[in-house]
């Protein structure tokens, strides 16, 4: 099955954070049915992934699973451009 | 932070950049930030990693690193030439990285707003992580290409410097410039790290490349005004040269040195001084080269170290002339008490062949100094240009109390009073010409100490002559008119009784 693993960068609590938040989790229920993992990274807090990832952006959405990697910044308002960033369109197709 | 215009030690961190610190006087405006706007190759990132490279050799003080632009593994591979060994310091937790160089691997994609706070977290966490006080940031144009927001990000670089500040780290940021003498920098970057600024130039001046630091302004801190040559030099590092800036404080001395040649020191009313420059000048074959042996040969004899600059001949033809007046400088390099530094003008910049006198110098310690010829040099740099060697060169030798010599070469062979060029002369302490002069039938040789700055000297011409044993000064010539105009002119003529004068024998001095 394939999975979408998707790590949200975050610094701290802030509207665009919880705006990205929200964004993400409706992006995910709608298109994505139960196939994802979202995991919440505020870098605030682990400031050495945000190195290691060369975070510099915030919010910044890296999709690592399936591949191709990809890097979302913004708090993904734009729902259209999400939607391509994710290539959800390849959900639909069997 | 004490504003006490008496002691400006205490606002600035001392970098360790050789001659930075000088024009700077003492360094960087600590736990402050400084901009650094050069054009493209002027050397800015160079100056950026050194800026730590020394607080970590020299003072055990941590630096971190953040590049825009450059992969920190391009830094590291550029950096080793320059005898940096960054992945050590890196292992040893002396220098971090903070890598906000573009990725051009993955895609990325705009959703939305975002801001670059993450920047500023990764700093500090970098700074905590290894205790900095030192921060280079390389190089902000390269962000705004990165990003379009431009207000966001100006921000964002704001709210950094105020924060590295707060933190008690001292910070450099390099910018782009696009003209050499124009508006600092592009994107208007300076509007907000205005306080502090320096200047890297990298011009062409008379088809000669020029490279110049200039500390635009230190708020509330003294600097030294203009711009002031620098060089990159391979295991070094940038070496800026001061100049002007170096302070006399020395009191000027009183004690004098042999010239190497008896009847000249009497000449000069006892000697010259030990931290002045002497120029001799004269046209070829007039006998420079074999002052500059007796200028060496008699400092040697007294226990002193001499430092020979030769930008005439090579070493064998230096060996040979000065055996030909019976001095072997072959041995005296093997002893250790000279050092021939032998070099064609056109190998280097003027500021590369000023940073090796320079070290020379510092590393050889002489006592004195000789250097032939000046006008080999002039060749190769513009008017401006040479004035600053001169006048950077006379500064080593009044801060180090050298006895200096230089040899200057002048176009006309009979007779000439002009010094190479107008300034030269009033950079030096004292002025001797040796001339050939026309006296009826003959060409004879004159010699004549035309300045000695702070004491009483000869005015008279002196007839001298050369042999296999050196330069003997004799008596003067008498009366005799516009001797250094090319000798006799036209009063001469019509029975004039000089013209029927023969000079006196050689020896009775």
């Amino acid at each position: 099955m394939n999975k979408y693993h998707l790590k949200l960068y975050i610094t701290g609590k802030t509207p665009r954070s919880e705006s990205a938040i929200q964004n993400l989790r409706k992006i995910c229920e709608e298109n994505l049915d139960a196939r994802y993992e979202i995991e919440i990274i505020d870098i605030l807090e682990r400031p050495q992934l945000a190195e290691d990832e060369r975070i510099l952006a915030t919010p910044t959405l890296i999709k690592s699973l399936p591949p191709p990697l990809r890097r979302l910044i913004g708090d993904l308002s734009e729902t259209e451009k999400v939607l391509v960033g994710l290539v959800f369109a390849r959900l639909n197709c069997l | 932070m004490s504003k006490n215009a008496t002691d400006c030690s205490v606002e600035k961190l001392t970098t360790g950049i050789p001659g930075f610190d000088l024009i700077a006087v003492g360094g960087l405006p600590i736990h402050r930030t400084t901009l650094m706007a050069g054009t493209a190759g002027s050397g800015k990132s160079v100056f950026a990693a050194q800026y730590l490279a020394e607080g970590i050799k020299q003072w055990n003080q941590t630096g971190v690193f953040v590049t825009f632009e450059e992969s920190p593994d391009d830094i590291r591979r550029n950096m080793m030439s320059l005898g940096w060994d960054i992945p050590a310091w890196e292992a040893e937790g002396k220098w971090a990285f903070v890598d906000a160089s573009p990725y051009y691997d993955d895609d990325t994609l705009i959703t939305g707003s975002y801001d670059l706070g993450a920047l500023l977290v990764r700093l500090k966490h970098a700074i905590g992580k290894i205790n900095a006080s030192r921060v280079a940031i390389d190089s902000l144009g390269a962000i705004f290409s990165q990003f379009q927001e431009t207000r966001m990000i100006r921000l964002e670089l704001l709210r950094i410097a105020k924060a590295m500040n707060a933190m008690q780290v001292t910070t450099l940021m390099t910018t782009e410039r696009e003209q050499e003498y124009g508006s600092i920098a592009r994107f208007g970057v300076e509007e907000f790290v205005a306080d502090n600024v320096i200047i890297l130039r990298n011009s062409l001046d008379d088809q000669i490349r020029h490279r110049t630091i200039e500390i635009l302004k230190f708020r509330g801190t003294y600097h030294h005004k203009g711009e002031y040559p620098f060089t990159v030099v391979p295991d070094e590092g940038l070496v800026v040269v001061p100049l002007s800036a170096i302070k006399l404080n020395q009191q000027s001395s009183d004690l004098r040195v042999s010239s190497g040649n008896t009847m000249l020191d009497e000449m000069c009313g006892g000697g010259i001084f030990r931290d002045s420059i002497i120029l001799v000048s004269g046209a070829t074959g007039t006998g420079k080269t074999l002052m500059v042996t007796e200028f060496i040969a008699g400092g040697i004899a007294k226990g002193e170290r001499c430092l020979l600059l030769a930008f005439e001949e090579s070493r064998e033809q230096l060996y040979r002339n000065a055996k030909g007046w019976g001095v072997d400088f072959e041995k005296m390099e093997a002893s250790g008490a000279l050092n021939i530094i032998s070099a064609y003008p056109e190998n280097a910049t003027l500021e590369d062949h000023l940073a090796t006198i320079k070290n020379q110098i510092e590393r050889f310690k002489p006592d004195r100094l000789a250097l032939d010829s000046i006008s080999a040099l002039e060749r190769i740099t513009s008017a401006k240009g040479f004035r600053e060697f001169v006048i950077g060169i006379a500064s080593f030798v009044k801060a180090h109390q050298l006895a200096a010599l230089f040899t200057a070469t002048t176009p006309d062979l009979i007779g000439g009073t002009s010094v190479t060029d107008a300034h030269i002369s009033t950079l030096t302490d004292s002025i001797v010409l040796l001339r050939y002069v026309e006296i009826e039938d003959q060409i004879r040789r004159a010699i004549t100490v035309l300045k000695m700055r702070g004491s009483m000297h000869e005015k008279l011409i002196r007839e001298y002559t050369i042999d296999g044993h050196g330069m003997h000064i004799g008596q003067p010539f008498g009366y005799h008119a516009n001797l250094l105009g090319g000798g006799i002119g036209s009063a001469f003529k019509n029975n004039d009784p000089c013209l029927n004068w023969q000079p006196k024998p050689a020896n009775n001095e």
